[in-house]
Parts: structure tokens; C-alpha cells; sequence
């Protein structure tokens, strides 16, 4: 059932200690802040997130690490010049670590949105985030087996939604979110404008509304 | 002896900049490339409109244009390496993993990367330095050097303490096995084939001159 709130408070509400959570975002490219910082005040704990990286300076994902909410995060770009909190977290020993090759990352996301119980890539063969996984030669190259990565919420950001949940995004900013809206059992979306039924043209949709849950308008 | 000095192209080593004019020369017309982060992303600023290139970028998109300045920037289009960028006409968005199809399903021609070592097999290590101290991060570096149909690698030949870097075996975690076709240094051109290492042009010095510095063995150009 799709519910449009008036809030982002309302919209994680929800959300349990121990959750798996998906954020959308390529550094800050699609990040839904305006969630995060309603997770954060939300006061949910113990949580593992999948991101690409693990937050920029002093804002969203960065403060809910720095605020030791994260117990796990799974990513594949964790170090940048201003990811000082994660780098505090990680040497203190007080955050997990599953590092994923950034395409390994997309595709377990989008194996778990499709129903599909692994898959083998020549990705990370030979190297040391292949250690201890199955290997197989297969179409003439070795291959490694992964695993999907579901998830318990997904916080995405879009441009538009219409009433029927469907979404649209805008430049490079689309990113992890039309994946994670199909992964995570409950999808919430921050958008900066809802169109009626109708308003977008259904050629022009990126992500249908078949896996958006909740939808709250965020001032862009 | 004359055929091995004709190998030398340039009298003098070559800097940055025109190590990239070179690597953009040597892309094919028409090709889908992807430049990596740091010295490859030097590459753009030679390629010419006649090249017709179209570049990729991990994070979503096909027709990346240069580096957006001023009233450009557009904190909803930035490349892989998070700086802001502009669109060319013809560009394309995707999601992440219709992007890291790809890269992944082998439709990229070329991709130019930067490397820590390169083996004389092509195994790549450019992600991690092994380090008990450092924080890994790997992006989508396995992806590209696995996926790319050509991966070249653009390094200095030494390290800071005058080490090779093209060697025998990699001693820094592998990004990649058997990769990399083509590696490009300020001294020379190596192009890495099931028959070895070989040595396609050099700068500032000879073939013979190179060997010393060099720990694998490395051919010369059939004549």
C-alpha cells in the first residue's frame, strides 16, 4: 500500500534497531539527507547500511556514522579525503566492514530485487575480496559466486513522483535508487515534486511504483 | 642495433601531459571509453571532436562532457570521482547497475587506469597497498579491469625509491588477473601479450638503457 506522508519524521518512523538499510547516492549525488537526518533524530540503532561509500564530511550518512548508529556498513568506496568519521569509527574498531567491488555492489542489489539467489562474475577473482567464496570456470574465465543483498528499508531520492508511486530522477544523481527501490521489503522515497496520476509519461518512467511504499515531498 | 634505437621516439622522458596526448592518439575513433580517476582523467582534455569518443562514467552515464565550471556546476551530475561535470548532446543516464553492465558485460572498449603495479602476465594492483593501517576502498576498479575489453594503465616506471613498477609478480593485493593490455610510462610503451612484454616506443633513453631498470624480460617489435 502506498502511503504519501507529510514528513520524513513520519516516513521512518518505522524503522527498527537492527534494520538493514539501504541509502541511495553516489556521494552526494541522490543522497536523501532530509531522510537521514529523520533516521538520525529517529534515534534507530545497531543498523547496517549499504551505500556506496560511507559518508562525506559532517552531513547525513557521515553523522549517523559519527553518531555510532551504524554497527555495519557494506560499500565499496569507504575512504575519501573527508570521510573522517567512518575513518574513526573503522581504526577504533567500533564499525564492521564489508567492503564490495562498486559493480558487485550493484548487481547483488539488483539480484535481490529480482529474486535471484546469486550469480558468478569474473569481478575480484584472484584477489583477496574473492577469499573463501565459490569459484567456477565458466564461458572460458573464472568466476566468482555472490550473493544478493537484501534489505529491511531502502531511503532513496528522486525528482518526481506521481500518485501511482512512479518515479523519475534527475542526471547522475539516479544511481543506487531505482535498485534499492526494487531490493529493500520497504522502499521510502524523497522527491521534490508529486504529480497527479497521469503526470508522468509512462515512457518516461524510471523506477514503477510497484516498489515505493512511502513517498514524502522534500523542498529542493 | 639501429632497429632497437629507432624504437626511441621522444629525446627526452615525457611529462604528464603529453604521456596523456599520447594515450589519447592511440584511442581508436568512435571507441566507449572509460578514464579513470587521477593522471587518466588528464586524457580528456586530448581527445578531439574527430575521435568521436564517447566517455563513461561508473556512477551513470554515457557522454560525459569536460569538467563543469561556474553557473555549470550541478550537484546532480558529477563523475566517479565526485567533481562536477556537464553532459554532451547524445548523453545517456542509467542506473548503477545497468552502468556496471557495462563495464562488466565487456561493451567498453578501453578503459585507462592508474596502477600502483603491473605484472609481466597483466595482473593489475592499483586499489589497496596492502597497508595493515590502511582503509581499503576499491570503487569499481575490479569491474573495469575485468569488464573492459582493453585496459591500459598509465604510471610512472619507478617508484620514489627508483623500484620498477612493471615486475614479475605483484606484491600489492591484485585488482585484477591477466588484465591490462598496455602500459604507458614517461620512459616507454609496453604492450603485455600471451608471448610477453613489449616494448612498442621509448622516451629520453633506449631499449637497452630501459632493460636495467626493468626486472622481466623485454622483447622488441618483430621487424
Amino acid at each position: 500500500m502506498l502511503s504519501f506522508l507529510d514528513s520524513v519524521t513520519e516516513a521512518v518512523a518505522g524503522i527498527q534497531d537492527g534494520s538493514t538499510v539501504m541509502i541511495g547516492g553516489f556521494g552526494n549525488a541522490g543522497q536523501p539527507f532530509e531522510l537521514i537526518d529523520a533516521l538520525l533524530a529517529s534515534g534507530a540503532t545497531d543498523l547496517t547500511v549499504v551505500n556506496n561509500n560511507a559518508g562525506q564530511a559532517d552531513q547525513g550518512l557521515a553523522l549517523l556514522i559519527k553518531e555510532g548508529r551504524v554497527r555495519k556498513m557494506i560499500c565499496s568506496f569507504p575512504r575519501q579525503s573527508d570521510s573522517w568519521h567512518f575513518d574513526e569509527k573503522y581504526r577504533a574498531g567500533e564499525i564492521e566492514l564489508e567492503l564490495v567491488p562498486q559493480g558487485n555492489l550493484a548487481e547483488r542489489i539488483r539480484a535481490a530485487g529480482a529474486g535471484i539467489g546469486g550469480f558468478f562474475t569474473p569481478t575480484g577473482y584472484g584477489t583477496m575480496l574473492a577469499e573463501g567464496k565459490e569459484t567456477r570456470f565458466l564461458d572460458g574465465v573464472w568466476q566468482v559466486f555472490e550473493t544478493p543483498i537484501h534489505a529491511d528499508v531502502a531511503l532513496i531520492k528522486a525528482l518526481k513522483a506521481d500518485g501511482k508511486g512512479n518515479l523519475v530522477y534527475r542526471k547522475t544523481a539516479r544511481n543506487f535508487g531505482p535498485i534499492m527501490a526494487a531490493a529493500a521489503k520497504h522502499t521510502i522515497a524523497q522527491v521534490s515534486e508529486i504529480v497527479p496520476v497521469g503526470g508522468l509519461d509512462p515512457e518516461h518512467v524510471v523506477t514503477p511504483g510497484i516498489y515505493v511504499n512511502s513517498i514524502v515531498k522534500v523542498a529542493s | 642495433m639501429s632497429t632497437l634505437q629507432s624504437l626511441q621516439t621522444s629525446p627526452t622522458t615525457l611529462g604528464r601531459s603529453e604521456l596523456a596526448a599520447l594515450v589519447a592518439r592511440d584511442i581508436p575513433a568512435g571507441s566507449f571509453v572509460n578514464l579513470g580517476i587521477g593522471q587518466p582523467t588528464l586524457v580528456s582534455n586530448f581527445l578531439t571532436e574527430e575521435q568521436n569518443i564517447t566517455l563513461h562514467t561508473e556512477n551513470g552515464m554515457l557522454g560525459m562532457g569536460p569538467e563543469a565550471v561556474e553557473d555549470q556546476i550541478d550537484g546532480d551530475l558529477i563523475n566517479a570521482g565526485k567533481l562536477p561535470v556537464t553532459e554532451l548532446p547524445g548523453a545517456s543516464y542509467f542506473h548503477h547497475a545497468d552502468s556496471f553492465a557495462i563495464m562488466r558485460g565487456g561493451h567498453l572498449d578501453i578503459c585507462v587506469l592508474g596502477a600502483f603495479q603491473v605484472s609481466a602476465t597483466g595482473d593489475l594492483a592499483n586499489w589497496h597497498t596492502g597497508a595493515p593501517d590502511a582503509i581499503p576502498a576499491v570503487g569499481g576498479a575490479m569491474d573495469l579491469a575485468t569488464g573492459a575489453k582493453d585496459v591500459f594503465v598509465m604510471m610512472s616506471l619507478l617508484t620514489r625509491d627508483g623500484a620498477s613498477k612493471l615486475v614479475e609478480a605483484c606484491s600489492y593485493p591484485l585488482t585484477g588477473v591477466g588484465c591490462v593490455t598496455r602500459v604507458y610510462t614517461e620512459r616507454a610503451v609496453f604492450l603485455i601479450g600471451s608471448d610477453g612484454v613489449t616494448v612498442r616506443e621509448t622516451f629520453g633513453c633506449t631499449v637497452d638503457e630501459l632493460r636495467p631498470l626493468v626486472p622481466v624480460p623485454l622483447l622488441t617489435p618483430a621487424v
